[in-house]
């Protein structure tokens, strides 16, 4: 789209933000009570759904089995009507894979698997409004999923994505604007440590760059953090309230 | 034409009645715990950079030098002398493989079985051709099973109760809880488990399966009292009303 300013003079952005700020987030934990654990979550327009299932025996093929670990079994899907377009997405999806294997490797880090020798967890993750950030809403939504299952991580996961626009940094990117070809950075943390767990980026970006947009990246997922510990804090208190702890 | 419309109203929480212990100290992953030396370290914690981090969200339980956080929910996790309700998914050459909302599945051996009458002997190779005669894949069973979390389920020194209404139940300390219609008789050679089914036990036992599933929905412990208050509650309802949130919340209440 030629003259769309993804950045104004003033320093605003196509939808009114400023430049490091995040979108509307709301989350819920124990939405289905069918799974050991389940999240909603909304990122502006983008909202994403996570259930998890597990530690439980491996189904399937034995031999996959780890002897020392869980295995971690991720599955990501859209839903036909998450784009602006209807578009029904197959389930051996090249993309769907790609970002199946890019929440395992996440969630590899974070879980602590060696507790689960033999077992497996599933975590499922779908997209049903896709506004931009999808990897990020996943592994967010994914992340209190896994809380609400009880399973034990090392921290909370949490992610944004981040580009680069006329010399500044735009933190929590739109669809608008992840289509608009910049380069983008999407970024997953573990918010204590500050360790990554994850760092991917699609188109170039100079390297001169590359640490402003890191660092703006990592402050919008502390951001990401501070209101995820609050959903989760809340739904514990009123758990253990009702349970008459 | 007159219709019926209902709008849905949000739900109330209760919080605001009840104590709050300000004592506790909630943790979440990633928080320090303490970075006190010589420290046991118990469930939902582990040791990183010298410090004790919490790696669920729960409550931290501190028994002298042993800190453990306990989450408000996961899978089961045995205890001796537990009584479980599980659901046979394979049958190996020795033993069964048991279902039991662990987070492996459980192993139930041969050797572990009553034998009918109450016979003591080591179980040979006939009875292990034979073991099919007692569980077979896809046996029908009279009753209901209904899972529900392990933290629901309240620690009592027996778990099989007969309700007075004509249905027993038995609550498995993982969760499953086995709603059946009581035998009349109880015999020891009876190994027929296909029993005739009448259709008022049929419908004690779904409203029983209601119950538990209201006592889930606002997160109440489930024992055999609030079972009971819980259905007794519940008959004073007119069945197509019982679905309805708002009754369920109304019932859950009087119990």
């Amino acid at each position: 789209m030629a003259g769309l300013e993804l950045l104004s003079d003033q320093g605003y952005r196509v939808d009114g933000r400023r430049a490091g700020e995040l979108r509307k987030i709301q989350a819920r934990m124990g939405v289905f009570a069918q799974a050991d654990g389940s999240a909603y979550i909304e990122q502006g327009n983008t909202k994403a759904l996570a259930v998890v299932y597990g530690p439980h025996e491996m189904r399937g093929s034995r031999s996959r089995a780890l002897p020392d670990r869980a295995l971690v079994n991720c599955q990501y899907s859209m839903a036909t009507f998450s784009t602006g377009e209807r578009k029904r997405r197959p389930h051996g999806d090249r993309k769907a894979c790609e970002m199946g294997l890019q929440l395992r490797q996440t969630f590899e880090a974070a879980i602590l698997t060696q507790l689960y020798p033999r077992s497996q967890i599933d975590i499922y993750v779908q997209v049903l409004q896709a506004d931009g950030g999808n990897y990020a809403a996943c592994v967010n939504a994914a992340t209190l999923a896994v809380l609400d299952a009880g399973i034990p991580m090392r921290d909370f996961v949490c992610a944004c994505s981040a580009g680069f626009v006329d010399g500044t940094a735009l933190a929590d990117l739109s669809h608008v604007e992840e289509a608009a070809g910049g380069p983008q950075v999407a970024l997953a943390l573990l918010p204590a440590s500050g360790q990554l767990a994850l760092l991917e980026m699609d188109a170039r970006l100079h390297e001169d760059h590359l640490q402003q947009v890191l660092e703006a990246a990592s402050q919008a997922a502390r951001d990401v953090h501070a209101l995820l510990d609050r959903v989760v804090r809340q739904h514990v208190r009123e758990a253990a309230l009702l349970l008459g702890d | 034409m007159v219709t019926e419309i209902r709008l849905p109203v949000a739900c109330q929480w209760l919080p605001e009645n009840l104590d709050w212990d300000t004592q506790k100290h909630l943790v979440a992953p990633g928080d320090t715990i303490t970075t006190d030396t010589g420290i046991m370290l118990g469930c939902g914690t582990y040791m990183g950079d010298e410090k004790v981090i919490a790696s669920v969200t729960g409550f931290v339980e501190r028994v002298n030098k042993l800190i453990c956080v306990k989450a408000v929910k996961t899978r089961y996790n045995g205890e001796v002398a537990d009584i479980v309700v599980g659901r046979i998914t394979e049958v190996q050459q020795k033993q069964w493989k048991v279902e039991t909302n662990s987070r492996l599945d459980s192993v139930l051996l041969l050797s572990s079985m009553k034998l009918p009458g109450g016979q003591l002997r080591r179980r040979s190779s006939e009875d292990e051709l034979a073991r099919r005669n007692f569980l077979w894949e896809g046996d029908l069973m009279t009753g209901v099973l209904v899972q529900v979390s392990p933290s629901l389920v309240k620690r009592q020194k027996t778990p099989f109760h007969d309700l007075p209404c004509g249905a027993s139940v038995i609550l498995g300390n993982n969760g499953f809880i086995w709603i059946y219609p009581t035998p009349e008789q109880r015999e020891e050679e009876a190994e027929d488990f296909i029993a005739s089914l009448e259709p008022e036990s049929l419908l004690v036992i779904s409203q029983l399966w209601n119950c538990i599933v209201f006592l889930l929905a606002q997160k109440m412990m489930l024992f055999d009292t609030s079972l009971l208050y819980n259905y007794e509650a519940f008959l004073s309802h007119p069945i197509k009303d019982i679905l309805k949130p708002e009754i369920m919340e109304e019932i859950v209440t009087e119990t």
